[in-house]
């Protein structure tokens, strides 16, 4: 055994890397600041029933749970950090209007997930809560594509969906836990076959939406084939009405936008408008988000809520590698003139690595292009020679 | 470019026409050619030969767009990932659990008898026998599962039956359908985002191949 190898889907990021999605990570946060998302740090782990109360058994799954050794409680390490935002805005701002909060922080999954396949995304997030609206949807949404086009995606695809239009359906038609379960297994294939003999036993109008959900993928013309085949209830038409809104709002923005109406992730918790962001060159979605009013409630106040999280991990996977910014290389000397330089260039924000005795033979691995070299009493700033 | 994977043998063989329908076609067999990446008439196609339990986890992870797979293979998987829009109707057959012809399975199950079962299909078993509630132990096996109850391996196997025919001539009999299986056409979620407008003129030529294939 190498006792130095980590666990499979956990890694170290290296320093190029790492510079990487600091400096991405600072950028997005100081984006959400401008914007008025304040910042919270939730913490790493909390019992167990406020982290996954309201958001449904996958989340169960994918938590690493250890015991308290100060109650015999049990705890998880957060697997999201959506429902510790939603925690924190019921219970400790107390808020009666709109808050908005961001994160940035690793989550941990029991199993790999998301673009990099990793079981420790690091997690940058924005929600709003308190605004029950299309308006904040639109307004959480034109913040995460500001974030992915600053972090140097282009041509973005977002992606729509509704998973009230599924509820209303499975509510009229009464379908069983079981079977709204399989059903909602059936959709997120699009798997149309199945669903058509999951609803073999429902009224035919019921039935024939739900098969027909699995169609209802594409552009903007989708909202008006779903008008034409899907039953004409206030609920459905307030749906669309919505996502058409969305269509409208966002044409501003230089982003590819198209409607999935048998997407339904994170069905569980969402309650209303689901989205996703996809980009070439990535095989999954770069961000997700969407509208998820009943998690509040799981803590004793329902709050409207809707949000954006991403994968910084996922995110850079297919950004061109990060340029590793070169130092200048001050040698080992105790002269005051030398020391007064490299101050000033280090608040200038140059890297100034300064020699200790021993390693001259090492400097290469050091990284710097350029060098000081004492001309008469000053040092001056030359080209590192090859 | 579109990627399409999918395995050799009888799934290639039963996809052929369903590409021609798309008017794609494979120019090199892949029984003849050592190659594992094959090119077709229209430049911007390619087939991946691959195994066939591989097919899913290369289109979930995005190295090809779309994938023909097994609904077995499909529910070892997951799925996780993939969209399944269409039944090809191939490669047809069935999930069933077979024992020794001397074997009284039903008179088992109702005494209680825990049962050694052999499989490739670990998650299929799994699932159908926690369904029946009956005690199993699961051996995995990669192939000729018939074996495993002829030489006291177990009890049961779990494996999938066409005609019928390996069963028979190794004394065995299919006791319980557990699923009907056919091939089904795997997307990746990504790639239909993206690339719906080469993708979806491919997958409406399958689907009507399939709705004439149905109708003879």
């Amino acid at each position: 055994m190498r006792n130095w190898l980590l666990p499979e889907y956990i890694e170290d990021v290296l320093p190029a890397e790492a510079a990487r999605m600091e400096h991405l990570r600072r950028q997005l946060l100081d984006l959400f600041a401008v914007h008025g998302y304040q910042f919270v740090i939730p913490p790493l782990l909390e019992y167990l029933e406020s982290l996954i109360t309201g958001v449904g058994h996958d989340l169960d799954l994918a938590t690493f749970k250890v015991v308290d050794q100060l109650t015999g409680r049990l705890m998880g390490v957060r697997a999201d950090t959506t429902p510790q935002a939603a925690r924190i805005d019921a219970h400790m701002l107390n808020n009666q209007g709109v808050s908005r909060l961001c994160y940035a922080g690793s989550v941990l999954r029991t199993t790999p997930s998301g673009l990099a396949q990793t079981r420790e995304p690091l997690q940058l997030g924005a929600e709003l809560f308190g605004h029950a609206g299309v308006e904040s949807d639109i307004e959480v949404q034109r913040l995460m594509v500001k974030a992915l086009k600053l972090a140097g995606v282009t041509q973005l695809h977002l992606d729509f969906s509704h998973v009230g239009i599924f509820r209303h359906l499975v509510r009229q038609a009464g379908v069983t836990s079981e079977l709204e379960q399989a059903l909602y297994a059936a959709l997120q294939s699009k798997d149309q076959a199945e669903v058509r003999t999951l609803t073999a036993g429902l009224d035919a109008t019921s039935s024939a939406a739900l098969c027909v959900l699995t169609e209802l993928n594409g552009g903007a013309d989708v909202l008006e084939r779903a008008a034409q085949v899907l039953p004409a209830t206030s609920a459905i038409a307030a749906a669309l009405a919505d996502l058409r809104q969305v269509a409208q709002q966002l044409q501003d923005l230089d982003v590819n936008v198209c409607f999935d109406l048998a997407e339904l992730r994170g069905y569980h918790y969402h309650s209303g408008m689901v989205f996703a962001a996809y980009a070439q060159g990535y095989a999954g979605p770069l961000a997700l988000g969407g509208r998820y009013d009943e998690v509040g409630s799981a803590f004793g106040r329902a709050r409207p809520a809707t949000g954006f999280s991403l994968d910084l991990r996922g995110l850079v996977t297919a950004l061109p590698p990060a340029e590793i910014a070169q130092a200048i290389f001050a040698p080992y000397d105790h002269d005051p003139a030398l020391a007064a330089k490299v101050d000033a260039l280090r608040a200038e924000g140059q890297i100034v690595i300064q020699e200790l005795p021993g390693h001259e033979s090492h400097r290469n691995e050091l990284q710097c292009d350029r060098q000081l070299v004492k001309q008469g009493d000053h040092w001056e700033v030359q080209a590192m020679p090859s | 470019m579109i990627t399409i994977a999918l395995s050799k043998g009888r799934i290639f063989e039963e996809t052929t026409p369903l590409l021609a329908a798309a008017g794609i076609h494979a120019l090199e067999a892949p029984e003849a050619s050592r190659k594992l990446i094959l090119p077709t008439n229209r430049p911007d196609v390619r087939l991946l030969i691959v195994r066939a339990t591989d097919v899913p986890t290369y289109v979930q992870y995005g190295a090809a767009d779309l994938g023909i797979a097994g609904k077995d293979v499909l529910t070892e998987h997951g799925g996780e990932g993939l969209y399944q829009p269409l039944d090809l109707q191939i490669a047809r057959c069935k999930m069933m659990v077979a024992v020794r012809e001397d074997f009284d399975y039903f008179g088992s199950i109702r005494r209680g008898a825990r049962l050694k079962v052999v499989t490739k299909y670990v998650k299929t078993a799994r699932e159908h026998f926690a369904n029946k509630g009956m005690h199993v132990d699961l051996i995995k096996l990669y192939g000729s599962m018939e074996l495993g109850p002829l030489v006291g391996l177990a009890d049961a196997i779990v494996d999938l039956v066409s005609t019928g025919g390996t069963l028979r001539a190794n004394q065995l009999k299919a006791v319980e359908e557990i699923a009907d299986i056919s091939s089904r056409l795997v997307v990746n979620q990504a790639s239909l985002k993206l690339k719906r407008g080469e993708l979806q003129p491919i997958m409406d030529s399958f689907a009507q191949a399939v709705a004439e294939n149905g109708k003879k």
